[in-house]
């Protein structure tokens, strides 16, 4: 399985390595091709220059983003499970929060954001909470969708042997349900850097949302790109990161094909 | 066995949404002795058995199930079913000691080990259940039904999705090793009641009928020409409905 694992990672190194090199080298033939302006389109050679001399700013920016990301993505992901969890320990928790919670997951995000600078200011804050506005609900209902679907016949079997349903949660409904789990954590890993970068178009003073705001306004968008290539590099990384561990989820507590 | 094994008797019919079920009938499960339940699919064997269990049936059963002991059911029944009903994540030896895990309890350790090597899983101790072939899996099934050492035992189908050789072997050591308890099997096939029951009932529409088991203590030989023709004789009764 190990070895596996190890095939199907650099297998997946490559084919990323490769299909970057495809878009970078297709980006570098319509910027040739259409000969466009460089604050129009700027070629790929020339983006990375820009990261390399702005290095420091896009860095220090950077890390507000990530740390906005992961705070939130964190903060998220554990409010989703306790979600879950107490929605699946209690039927009348069920009727009084689950309309709710679909009423709130009807409410875009993006809207809701510059409600949120209001309250909690330009800071990290509000940009962290629409992270967790964002991951929230798909964290919840991914792992409470698993919780609701432990085999009956393993219920039946807890209810003979006289578990209580506190262990039966805790030693069958929430291990049966990390599979699901995994599921919805691969849609915070996508959603969450939206988020903060959303968090961050609606009022910040730093985070690459702000810097690649500033950078267009200026016609530099050399930097906005360069900025987007931070953001996407750590968007991938988070993903690829989460998927590991998706997948070490479901083999550990899934029935592993074969 | 903590307790000695009770004799268990439920009488009633029950329904589903206002259609019958089954028809007003007394089921007698002698104690520390193999009852046989035979009978077409839908008919309610394994209502009659979920019942006994205190489990939900989604059917309006009317009548009473009492045990001669007058205890409570509920703590004196160990459950074994068609699927394994083994946790994946767990080794074999974590899943036999689930239900104290579940309970809160600490697991008698050396009990299991016992249970392991007894029902010959010695050497699959370690291994999470994906690894194990579907014989060893019903042996690790039986093993915790076994942990559980609760005085009755309700058997639904436990065998069925096994081969005819491993379903044979898997007869012998239920057999051997669940005998002395009250024990309730759920089955489509004569052929298992023939060896295991001390008694067979037939259930029907009409209700239930009493079958003729084959002289001589269970577990009866495969090949025993007296089994063979109580096997023959269940088929018989069975195709008659």
């Amino acid at each position: 399985m190990n070895n596996a694992a190890t095939r199907r990672f650099s297998r997946m190194l490559l084919q990323g390595l490769l299909s970057a090199v495809f878009v970078v080298a297709l980006w570098q033939a319509i910027v040739s091709l259409t000969g466009a302006p460089h604050f129009i389109l700027p070629g790929p050679l020339r983006v990375a220059r820009t990261f390399w001399a702005s290095r420091d700013l896009i860095f220090e920016n950077a890390l507000v983003t990530y740390a906005q990301i992961v705070i939130g993505l964190l903060l998220g992901i554990a409010l989703g499970i306790w979600t879950a969890v107490s929605l699946a320990m209690s039927p009348m928790q069920r009727l009084l929060m689950r309309p709710f919670l679909v009423f709130a997951q009807a409410i875009p995000i993006f809207a809701l954001a510059p409600v949120l600078t209001l309250w909690l200011g330009y800071g990290m804050a509000s940009k962290i909470l629409v992270v967790v506005l964002m991951i929230y609900f798909p964290v919840a209902s991914a792992f409470f969708d698993g919780l609701m679907r432990t085999p009956q016949g393993s219920l039946d079997l807890a209810q003979t042997m006289n578990a209580t349903p506190r262990r039966t949660m805790f030693h069958l409904r929430i291990p049966y349900a990390l599979p699901s789990l995994a599921s919805g954590l691969r849609l915070a890993a996508v959603a969450a850097p939206m988020g903060s970068v959303i968090g961050e178009w609606v009022g910040a003073s730093t985070g690459l949302g702000h810097l690649m705001l500033l950078a267009n306004g200026r016609a530099q968008t050399d930097l906005m790109f360069a900025a987007l290539m931070a953001l996407a590099t750590f968007t991938v990384a988070l993903y690829f990161a989460i998927d590991r561990f998706g997948v070490w989820l479901t083999q550990r507590y899934g029935e592993p094909a074969g | 066995m903590s307790a000695p094994p009770p004799a268990i008797v439920l009488e009633g019919e029950a329904a589903i949404a206002g259609t019958p079920l089954f028809a007003p009938l007394r089921l007698e499960l002698a104690a520390g002795k193999w009852t046989s339940l035979l009978g077409p699919s839908g008919v309610g064997k394994t209502t009659i058995l979920r019942l006994i269990a205190g489990l939900d049936t989604g059917a309006q059963f009317s009548g009473t199930i009492s045990t001669e002991n007058n205890a409570p059911l509920a703590g004196q029944i160990a459950f074994m079913g068609q699927t394994d009903l083994l946790a994946p994540w767990l080794d074999v030896s974590c899943n036999i000691n689930i239900g104290a895990r579940l309970r809160g309890e600490k697991p008698d350790m050396a009990r299991a080990r016992d249970i392991i090597e007894g029902t010959g899983l010695g050497a699959n101790r370690h291994q999470r259940p994906h690894t194990l072939s579907g014989g060893q899996r019903q042996r690790a099934s039986l093993a915790r039904t076994l942990m559980e050492d609760r005085p009755v035992v309700l058997l639904d189908e436990p065998f069925s999705a096994l081969d005819a050789r491993t379903r044979a072997e898997m007869q012998e050591l239920a057999g051997t090793l669940l005998a002395g308890r009250t024990v309730l099997l759920v089955t489509h096939d004569p052929g298992e009641a023939a060896r295991l029951s001390h008694y067979a009932y037939l259930l029907s529409e009409q209700g239930l009928e009493r079958l003729d088991v084959p002289p001589g203590p269970p577990v009866r030989a495969v090949d025993d020409p007296a089994t063979m023709a109580a096997q023959t004789d269940m088929y018989r009764a069975l195709r008659r409905l």
